[in-house]
Formats: structure tokens, sequence, C-alpha cells
């Protein structure tokens, strides 16, 4: 059954916001620390370990599947309904990083890829 | 007309779904007739949904409509993060454990590179707050990273507007840019095409780039751009968050 993935998703998104929970307490912040690193690791882990045994069915597999599709969408409804107006007088400084940052890491495939070779 | 409105107040999810599925429609449409796919349909439908949030008044863009406010849940941080874990199926670690240690270092130095690029940037155009930067940094790992940073060290609305609008940015150059420069980064054997998607992150830009340049090397890229976005998301709210908040 598809909820049966379903769930597996909601029990690895529920601990990884526990631990996140839990770093960020340990740090005196208020905030979720990694929550959903950790969830995301968990997942791919726990995943990867119940196929191995052929614990989840194909159709269980589907319930995890139709979520990851929904996640373009569910970020065109976040950027909807952020504080855009506000965000208007940084828009220079985001063209800015976006190009700057990723040229940066453009730089970096030659430098990484020698070491690849060793 | 009246009766229209309150019908959509109450069942703000639902009508939610349906202006977001209209505006993918419309954007994937344009994506691959109009600009033949360059300009990734991703970011497009997200480009309109900031355009749209611009309309609306104040801090929660066009959610401040009551008619909207569905938007506010699907969008929300719950099933943000949600869908957001869920994409971790496409990347299987076996396959990730091919590319053994020079992918675990492209994606860290890839997600370090463009956290402290981007932070440094906005720290000299006056955002000179630890939560900001670490904000702005993070978008410029990818739109995911931004908004989740954003929510977890507290940063104010607009500065997480400004995240999602980098990182959408950052995909779209990404996009055009990848097939004019492949060549000169070496980016031709699957190797580097996994050194690229952990460095550059963007799964969209990355896909979309690859595909443009040679689509055979398209799953080995976004294999580990995917990894990109776990990664970012596990560094820049804690380590990275730190360490600025240390020094600033």
């Amino acid at each position: 059954m598809k909820i049966y993935g379903v769930a597996l998703l909601a029990g690895c998104f529920l601990i990884g916001h526990i631990v996140g929970d839990y770093f960020g307490k340990l740090f005196h912040l208020n905030g979720n620390l990694g929550g959903v690193g950790f969830a995301m690791l968990l997942l791919i882990f726990t995943y990867d370990y119940a196929k191995k045994k052929s614990w989840l069915a194909k159709e269980s597999e589907a319930g995890i599947l139709f979520w990851s599709t929904m996640y373009i969408p569910v970020v065109v409804a976040m950027s909807s309904t952020q504080n855009v107006k506000a965000a208007m007088s940084g828009g220079f400084m985001a063209l800015l990083v976006g190009i700057i940052a990723t040229g940066l890491c453009y730089l970096m495939i030659p430098i990484i890829s020698k070491i690849g070779k060793k | 007309m009246e009766d229209l409105i309150k019908i959509l107040e109450k069942n703000g999810l639902v009508f939610a779904f349906l202006i977001v599925g209209s505006i993918m429609w419309v954007s994937y449409q344009v994506s691959s007739k109009l600009t033949k796919n360059k300009i990734p349909g991703a970011a497009i439908a997200i480009s309109v949904g900031l355009l749209i949030a611009y309309y609306g008044k104040g801090e929660k863009g066009i959610a401040s409509i009551p008619a909207f406010s569905g938007l506010a849940i699907l969008g929300g941080s719950m099933l943000r993060d949600f869908s957001i874990v869920s994409t971790a199926l496409g990347a299987s670690f076996s396959e990730i454990k091919k590319t053994g240690l020079v992918g675990l270092l492209s994606l860290v130095i890839g997600t370090c590179i463009a956290f402290f690029a981007g932070g440094t940037i906005a720290y000299f155009m006056g955002y000179t707050d630890a939560k900001s930067f670490a904000t702005i940094g993070a978008g410029a790992c990818t739109f995911i990273v931004g908004p989740v940073t954003g929510s977890a060290v507290g940063a104010s609305s607009d500065v997480i507007a400004i995240s999602i609008a980098i990182g959408v940015i950052k995909s779209v150059f990404v996009t055009i840019v990848t097939p004019f420069v492949a060549g000169r980064f070496g980016i031709n054997n699957p190797q580097s095409a996994m050194i690229f998607g952990g460095l550059v992150g963007s799964t969209s830009g990355v896909s979309a780039g690859l595909a443009a340049t040679d689509p055979t090397l398209v799953p080995y890229g976004a294999l580990t751009a995917t990894f990109h976005t776990a990664v970012g998301c596990l560094l820049c709210p804690s380590i990275l968050y730190f360490i600025v908040n240390a020094i600033l």
C-alpha cells in the first residue's frame, strides 16, 4: 500500500526533526539545525536497507515518489507566499550572488577532477 | 462572487492545488515551446510564484489575501520539508559510493564556496548580521537550502525571499552557461559530471544544462546534485552558521 511508503517518509522526517531540534537546543538556538538533512540521510539509508531486504513493494515506493514529484509545486507555493516586495530592494544583489558564487564553483571543477584522477 | 470567495476561503488548500497546478502547466509550456527547454520549467514556475507574491500585501505575499491563504499551507514549512526529504529517494547511497571521496569532497567544497561567497557579497551590500549572511549564503547553494536555513536561524521573510531568488537565478544561469563552458571545464565524462553536480548543486539547472551538453551525463550530475541539497540543509544552518555567528 502507498501509505506504507508515506509512513516511512513521515517517520524519517520526524526523527530528523527531533535530532535537528536536539542540536538546536544543544547550541542554545531556537531553530531546527539540519533536521531536513538528517531526515534525508536517514531515508537514503533505510530505503537502501529495505530494498536489499526487499521489504518495500513497488506500490509503497510510489507513496514516497508522489511526494518527491510534489517538491517543485510546493516550492512554487512557497515562493508565492514570501515577502517579495521587501526583497525587491535586494534584487541586484540576488543577481550578483547567483552569478559570482556559481561561477566560483565552476572554477573548482578542473581542480577536483585532477584530485580524482590521482 | 461573494459566495465563490467564501468557498475558496473554506477550501484553501484544494484551491492552492488548482493554482499551483495551473502555474506549473503554463510554465512548462512556455519552457518547451518558447525557450526550447533552455530555461527550465521549474525556474519559470518559481519566478511566477515570486511575481504573484509581489501583488500580495505585506509579509505573507499573496497568502495575505484570505482566498489565497491555502498557498501558505501548501508552501508552509511542514509540507515543504516533507517533500524535500522525499527527493532523497532518487539518490541511492551505493551509487554515490562509486564516486567515492571525490564526490564527497565536491559536495562539501561546493557548499562552502557558495555559502561564503554568497554571504560575503551580502555582507558588503549591507546585510551584516549573521542570520542574513547565512540565509543568503545558503540561497547560493540552492533555492531549497536558503529558506530551510532561513527558517532554522530565524531570518526575516524578505531575506528568505532574496535567498529563493538567488537559487532561481543560479538554476537559470547553470542551465544556459553549462553547454557553452562544458568543454573548457572538462565536463565530458561521468566522473567530472558527478563532480560538476556536487560542486554546483542546483538539480534542475544541472540536469537541464547537462541535457543540452550531453544527455548521457544527466543521471550522473543529477545524482550528486540531489545530495548537494541534503548536504546544504545539513551544514548551512549548523556548522557554517556557527562559524559565521562566531566571526560576525
